[in-house]
């Protein structure tokens, strides 16, 4: 009997030996390990960061990002605005979709017609499309049009994929999964999908940019994070992306890996009650009520000098992280070059907080997810640490990220923000400051579309005002500082405060590398063989 | 009897019914998906467009009475995240899972049973002590421990196999499954194993009392005066005797290994119902998850409805027990 448990034993390993010879890969072929699973091939189904990154390989915009987020022409070779309220984008003669047809003006329409209007779409792609009309004015050319000046129009337009107007317009997402109309006009051609175990995409020779460096590559999704990085160390993936933190360091010590690291464009920060007068989680030192003192710039000071930014990105980020003074890296459109991050003071954010009134602190929790950002759970107790080391005595609680975005958004009974400090990220998908200048630090404002994401509530009228008139400015330079000063304004009242910029890593076997993107995305297209 | 089974069957229906409101309900009142679809960038009116397309803004006992709608024609509702009827998702994912779980049924049985068998003969043998101490091994380590150290030994270090995924599928008599391919089977070695690992040494601990048991009884005792030979004493008459609760629990155990391989299939990116599951829960997609508990609910039901006609027949005490109360 023992001779079957052997023999099962050796059947297994001989599988294993003939399996092993059977799939040694080619040269050009290329298979990545992705933490985030798309939930569709449609482009236009599910606005979210693993679908995005899928669309890009097989379809493309007007206007492409590349690696640092900086608008190239893709579909368009060249646009501008030709009065306040209408943009030209002049097509790229030549190109051909994957199934041989020409791509025109007519590809254009209908894909911008199609993407705010597909059937169970959980996020749609509206967002970057309301308020706007698309006209053909010939075959290579188009006009956009909106109501009012409309600066960031490329930014929205990079984000809008191209389908093809005989195929992929009239076709169904479920026809975009099983092939049957997933032409695009990208570097790599859909081969298959199978949900949960990988996409297939195959190099496309006649891509009118670059020459895709792979023939095949295969995306598998590998969500947990041991699994992921054994799977790179045990070569059944070429590159890995979400390298966790506590392994980074024995990775880079690997000589058969090649790590590639790259600042992000989120940003980690603190909200605070700006709202409430009698806000939840702060209490008197004795456990009694309190007058929020979050109210008070100084206070929102003190508690911005109280965090050692450098220690949390070394310590508790393992130098996955540059700390931060404001809303976006630098090198980005819109940020200042004024701002830098605050330096840790305790001293001083103490006697901050005598000065405003309470030399012996108070107690406030900190609420943070603990399934969302890189080490989220740890940065707030670093934090919550810190301020108690001041005197704000500060206790921490967090929670997956499906309970907790509710509750921070519109948890309390009247449908506020529940929490008075809470930990979050914003990543600027358009690349730019006017994204988390509206979403987080305008006046929550429902019927225009201002504060969804503003948690505190912050509000300052002289922040609306350079917002909204930075949105109105399509002249470059001038938005440009019209940001700048809106961040200035609104970072040096305590309106937010920015904790650091995420940096992500990619893993790879020697001989490939990455070039780190970011918007976080993980494509094949900026793999490279050295 | 067809009075006692229709009864039966509407305690069934009862059940269900009861399942599906403490499923659904429970389900909806944790968190909120529209936070894990939407993108960040969205605004207030396209947060609003969503909760309405999604349905979420109707009150939580119309939308349970919709749910309930669309059961009655065989609709579970569309998955928030993928759009696509949940049932077809869920049953997409079957096959991967039924496979896993199958292959580690057959170790469990081809392992278990050997190992068990030497240790109720020779219960006094070193090797006997050994397989009983790394059975309680197999019960008490994590699985999700167990499944990382063997990627890190079998896949990493030595490379025999593969670490994660499924491999390639094969169609044999309108079956499509990995187990067919050479390259399928060495993708579910480990996982099977890791799954299997629990159930060995279940039926390594039930073989081994069994017998321990069944040596001494007379019928082995005669077989032995009789002069018959070890191998067909054990293999023939010890075999079948203990082999009944052996099969039962397994059949019981299968159940389970089919429902909630998720700690498994998550370790091992197994593509199947497990890892679907937990990954609808961490997103909140609500139709995914309740189509998934209210099909496990809707089995074991069946399986228990089926026992209980099963005793009935047999036994008619069951069913005059039943009639009196």
């Amino acid at each position: 009997m023992r001779n079957v448990t052997t023999s099962v034993g050796c059947a297994c390993a001989a599988v294993a030996l003939m399996a092993g010879l059977a799939t040694s890969v080619s040269a050009e072929s290329l298979t990545i390990g992705i933490s985030a699973e798309a939930t569709s091939v449609d482009p236009h189904f599910h606005n979210l960061t693993p679908n995005n990154q899928i669309a890009t390989h097989i379809f493309g915009g007007l206007v492409n990002q590349d690696s640092k987020q900086t608008m190239l022409p893709g579909l368009a070779v060249s646009w501008k605005p030709i009065d306040d309220l209408t943009w030209e984008f002049k097509l790229r003669e030549g190109v051909k979709f994957h199934d041989g047809t020409d791509f025109n003006a007519d590809d254009v329409v209908c894909s911008f017609t199609r993407a705010p209007d597909v059937p169970n779409s959980p996020s749609s792609f509206g967002t970057y499309t309301k308020g706007k009309t698309v006209v053909k004015v010939d075959d290579m050319t188009v006009h956009i049009k909106t109501e009012t000046p409309y600066p960031v129009m490329v930014n929205d337009v990079s984000l809008i994929h191209i389908v093809s107007n005989e195929k992929g317009c009239s076709g169904t997402t479920e026809q975009f999964n099983n092939g049957d109309v997933t032409v695009g006009t990208g570097p790599y051609k859909f081969v298959s999908y199978t949900p949960g175990e990988k996409i297939v995409l195959t190099g496309n020779p006649d891509y009118w940019g670059d020459k895709p460096v792979f023939s095949d590559v295969t995306l598998r999704p590998i969500k947990s994070s041991p699994s992921r990085v054994a799977a790179l160390l045990a070569g059944d993936v070429d590159m890995i992306d979400g390298v966790p933190t506590a392994d980074l360091a024995t990775l880079k010590k690997n000589d058969d890996l090649q790590i590639s690291e790259g600042v992000s464009n989120r940003v980690i920060y603190l909200h605070l009650d700006h709202f409430r007068d009698d806000s939840p989680f702060v209490k008197a030192k004795d456990g009694g009520p309190i007058k929020n003192p979050l109210r008070d710039a100084k206070v929102r000071k003190a508690i911005s000098m109280a965090i050692s930014r450098e220690a949390i990105a070394e310590r508790v980020m393992e130098g996955q992280a540059i700390p931060a003074g404001q809303l976006l890296p630098d090198g980005f459109f819109g940020v200042s070059e004024n701002l830098k991050p605050m330096e840790y003071d305790a001293k001083g954010a103490k006697a901050l907080l005598t000065e405003a009134g309470y030399p012996d602190g108070f107690q406030l929790r900190i609420h943070g997810p603990n399934d969302r950002y890189i080490n989220d759970a740890k940065i707030a107790e670093a934090i919550a640490q810190m301020l108690t080391r001041v005197g704000v005595q500060t206790d921490v609680e967090t929670m997956p990220r499906s309970v907790y975005f509710k509750r921070a958004s519109r948890g309390s009974p009247e449908g506020l923000p529940e929490f008075s400090f809470v930990l979050v990220g914003w990543g600027a998908g358009s690349g730019e400051a006017s994204s988390p200048l509206r979403a987080l630090l305008h006046t929550y404002d429902k019927d225009r579309g201002f504060g969804a994401s503003n948690r505190g509530r912050y509000s300052n009228a002289e922040v609306d005002k350079l917002i909204e008139e930075a949105l109105a400015t399509v002249d470059d330079a001038k938005r440009q500082d019209l940001l700048a000063k809106a961040t200035e304004i609104a970072i040096e009242d305590g309106g937010i405060i920015p904790l650091h910029y995420q940096v992500n890593a990619w893993a790879a076997k020697k001989g490939i590398s990455y070039r780190a993107r970011t918007d976080e995305q993980t494509r094949a297209y900026d793999v490279f063989k050295e | 009897m067809s009075e006692f089974m229709i009864r039966r069957f509407f305690q069934s229906a009862i059940v269900i019914l009861a399942m599906s409101a403490i499923v659904f309900f429970g389900v909806n009142v944790v968190g909120d998906p529209v936070d894990m679809l939407i993108n960040p960038e969205a605004d207030q009116a396209d947060i609003e467009a969503t909760i309405r397309a999604l349905g979420l803004d109707r009150p939580i006992g119309e939308q349970y009475l919709f749910f309930l709608k669309g059961i009655w024609v065989g609709d579970f509702g569309k998955s928030f995240i993928f759009g696509q009827p949940a049932l077809q998702l869920i049953l997409q994912r079957m096959p991967a899972t039924m496979e896993l779980a199958f292959a580690a049924l057959f170790l469990s049985i081809i392992i278990g049973i050997p190992l068990g068998l030497f240790a109720g003969l020779k219960p006094e043998s070193k090797v006997s002590k050994g397989i009983m101490a790394s059975s309680i091994m197999g019960f008490s380590l994590p699985t999700f421990w167990v499944g990382l150290m063997m990627i890190i030994i079998f896949a990493v270090e030595l490379g025999w196999l593969p670490s994660t995924g499924r491999g390639d599928t094969a169609t044999f008599l309108g079956i499509t499954s990995s187990l067919f391919t050479l390259d399928g089977l060495s993708h579910v070695c480990l996982p099977a194993f890791n799954l299997a690992l629990l159930k060995i040494s279940l039926v390594v601990r039930l073989t081994r009392a069994g017998t321990r048991e069944a040596v001494h009884q007379d019928y082995i005792k005669f077989a032995r005066a009789k002069g018959l030979s070890n191998r067909r004493i054990v293999g023939v008459h010890l075999l079948k005797n203990i082999l009944i609760p052996v099969v039962t629990v397994i059949g019981l155990e299968f159940g389970s290994l089919i429902a909630f391989s998720v700690v498994t299939e998550t370790i091992f990116a197994w593509p199947g119902m497990g890892k679907l599951l937990i990954e609808s829960i961490l997103v909140l997609d609500r139709p995914v998850i309740v189509a998934y508990l209210m099909i496990i609910v809707a089995l074991f039901v069946f399986i228990n409805l089926v026992v209980d006609i099963v005793y009935s027949l047999l036994d008619p005490r069951v069913r005059l027990r039943d009639q009196g109360a």
